[in-house]
């Protein structure tokens, strides 16, 4: 028995599962990626092809700083206003967004008992998972008005009194406008932050804690010097990637940020960002010109989102912490 | 003898069945979405009138999107809240020898919506003071002008915060063709689309979002759709037309306003109309047909082209039966004999079919 069992078990795994397996998942794999890069590319040379007819008749620099955006008298076209609403609210989430979602992940990761971690964790997910129309939603309805009646106009008022200076900044606290969608987005982006923050606190090595209470290392200590040098390489992939999302977040922005097309925007005021003009617009888009802008500002969309991205890289690549040292 | 009854008979259930699944169609058609609910309602009704044998298959994809694929022969009917421009009408005669027909189908119709603590319905307006409103030139809901309109109403000290809807759509477009007919300024500086630049107040998606706004905030002023406001028990205003009466919005005002000498090719913007009982902000939304039918590349055989055909003519007369349960006014007679003369003059490779079917 055993010496034709041996034969055929000699053959057998080096034919099937050796050369040939090794060569099938090769290729899928490879094909798989190949796809991914594939992609990416057709995406953006279909939508500078999309837009081009916008992006010949003002320019590159033209279009991207062109302030005007009217669709009824003039058909000029510009996405300067989309642009600074998009830095700015995006920005001014990562701000708002990065010290608390530090503070979260600590406090999970380090601080709270098991159990308790365990249901902030899944909490904190939970709010990623959450669409973000439905966000929207809460926002026009209890969010707004709430903050409307309990901060802007208060502030509003105080300023009138006491910094007139100050008003024309501040804006008309409507409710809907460039704060609102600000807060949101960070309500948005924190379960990102934090997610990715307290994955890279559990990976810094036990020996890493142990050495610094060995030195005499208090708690906040230990975390303050030991653990968060350690993984601010995952944090601020965390962070990166969550400024992604608010660049990109349409739907729940364009429900709050008021939609206003022409700067200058303030900050109580309506503005709007690249991502909710192409949302609103989209549709009812008549006139060609109109529409190959509308591609136009995806297209630049896209170019800040891979400069954002490639940002992200190098950042990580510069911070990441290897072998215990920084690199 | 009875084997050959039993075959007869078998035989003609076998070619019953054959031409009844022959004849089985499909019109298909796309654009926007204003119009949706409606035809897809009469889609239904029509379907069951059919015995299943004709689906109507509407694709809400926006005015825009349902020019572009009229133009590009993916559907055998465009609908759209803009008529088509010269540009293109000229370019489809170029391209298939014959006219594209805007048919008018129904009417949308815009109401002054406020939330006012306190005062309810009937505010009275005119286009001069909206005018003012939406550039930002009257502030206050106790302005002087306002007043003066409403003088049984007394009108609190508020900032009026306007809401305006942020996506492109027909609701606006309505809207802002209104304002540049009552107010040179607003011609010369803001114009109308489906979108603008607007002056003042803040921009909300879709009806829902206006309507959200408006009802969050006091002293809010928007516009939505007449059906919309109703549903949802906003308060709205009444205009004063061309005319000088004061309308209260209703389906038979909108309906009136489109009563007037119409265009041959219904391509025209009535708002601010001159029909002295009709509602000044109301409009056509209108299906696109091409007039030689067998060059629309979507239409595959002179069978689709005549149920096409009667699709038009039964939407545009019992059809509009559905349209007041649903939210929208019935097409006024003006506008359904230009429909009739328009649907006579449809063709496949020179047949007319259109006057063969409408007689």
């Amino acid at each position: 028995m055993s010496e034709k069992n041996t034969k055929k078990i000699n053959i057998s795994p080096s034919a099937l599962y050796g050369w040939l397996g090794d060569r099938i998942f090769a290729v899928s794999v490879f094909v798989l990626g190949f796809i991914v890069i594939f992609t990416t590319l057709a995406m953006a040379i279909s939508l500078y092809y999309e837009g081009s007819e916008a992006i010949t008749k003002f320019g590159f620099w033209g279009f991207m700083t062109g302030e005007k955006w009217d669709a009824a008298i003039t058909m000029e076209f510009g996405a300067w206003p989309f642009i600074v609403g998009t830095v700015s609210t995006s920005l001014g989430a990562l701000a708002l967004s990065f010290i608390p979602a530090i503070a979260i992940a600590v406090f999970t990761a380090e601080y709270a008992p098991h159990w308790l971690s365990h249901i902030i964790e899944n909490l904190v997910n939970l709010i990623a998972a959450v669409p973000s129309v439905v966000i929207g939603i809460w926002g026009v309805f209890v969010f707004t008005p709430w903050i409307r009646d309990t901060v802007y106009i208060p502030v509003y008022m105080w300023s009138l009194e006491n910094a007139p200076g100050l008003t024309p900044i501040l804006g008309n606290p409507i409710g809907y406008g460039m704060m609102t969608a600000t807060i949101i987005l960070t309500i948005m982006i924190i379960p990102f932050t934090t997610a990715l923050t307290v994955d890279a606190f559990r990976m810094v090595p036990k020996e890493q804690r142990e050495a610094a209470s060995a030195l005499g290392a208090t708690k906040w200590e230990v975390i303050r010097m030991a653990v968060i040098p350690y993984s601010r390489g995952g944090i601020l992939a965390g962070t990166m990637l969550s400024l992604g999302r608010a660049i990109g977040e349409t739907m729940a922005v364009a429900m709050l940020i008021g939609n206003k097309n022409t700067l200058p925007f303030t900050i109580f005021g309506p503005g709007s960002t690249m991502a909710s003009v192409i949302v609103n617009e989209f549709r009812e888009a008549v006139e060609n010109i109109h529409l190959t802008s509308l591609m136009a500002v995806g297209f630049y969309l896209f170019l800040i989102s891979l400069i954002v991205n490639l940002a992200a890289a190098y950042i990580q690549r510069k911070y990441a912490v290897t072998g215990g040292r920084a690199v | 003898m009875r084997f050959a009854k039993r075959m007869t008979a078998a035989l003609i259930i076998t070619a019953a069945a054959v031409t009844a699944f022959a004849q089985k169609i499909e019109v298909i058609g796309a654009g926007a979405s204003f119009p949706a609910p409606l035809v897809t309602a009469m889609a239904d009704q029509y379907r069951t009138l059919t015995d299943g044998r004709v689906t109507v298959n509407y694709q809400s994809i926006g005015s825009g999107g349902g020019i572009r694929q009229f133009g590009e022969q993916t559907i055998m009917f465009g609908m759209s809240e803009a008529f088509l421009k010269d540009e293109i009408v000229e370019e489809v005669e170029k391209k298939t020898g014959g006219r594209a027909f805007n048919m008018p189908i129904t009417l949308a119709d815009v109401v002054v919506t406020y939330n006012v603590p306190g005062v309810k319905d009937g505010v009275v307006f005119n286009g001069e003071v909206l005018a003012d409103i939406f550039l930002g030139k009257i502030k206050k809901w106790n302005d002087k002008n306002i007043q003066a309109l409403n003088k049984s109403i007394k009108l609190p000290n508020l900032n009026i915060t306007v809401v305006h809807r942020s996506d492109g759509s027909g609701t606006t477009n309505i809207w802002t063709s209104y304002l540049t007919k009552v107010s040179k300024e607003w011609a010369d500086k803001i114009g109308y689309a489906t979108s603008v630049n607007w002056p003042v107040g803040v921009g909300a998606k879709g009806n829902e979002g206006v309507a959200g706004v408006v009802m969050n905030t006091p002293g809010a002023l928007g516009y939505n759709s007449y059906a919309y406001a109703l549903l949802n028990k906003i308060s709205y205003g009444y205009l004063i037309n061309k005319s000088g009466n004061t309308i209260k919005p209703n389906f038979e005002a909108t309906s009136e306003a489109a009563n007037i000498d119409l265009p041959e090719d219904t391509r025209i913007i009535f708002t601010d109309t001159p029909a002295a009982q009709g509602y000044p902000v109301a409009g056509f939304t209108w299906m696109l047909v091409y007039e030689n039918l067998e060059k629309n590349k979507a239409i595959k055989s002179k069978n689709e082209a005549e149920e096409l055909i009667k699709f038009l003519i039964w939407a545009i007369t019992d059809g509009q039966g559905l349209s007041e349960r649903l939210g929208y006014a019935k097409l006024p007679k003006a506008a359904v004999e230009k429909n009739k003369a328009m649907i006579r003059e449809l063709k496949w490779n020179g047949e007319e079919i259109g006057k063969k079917i409408l007689g």
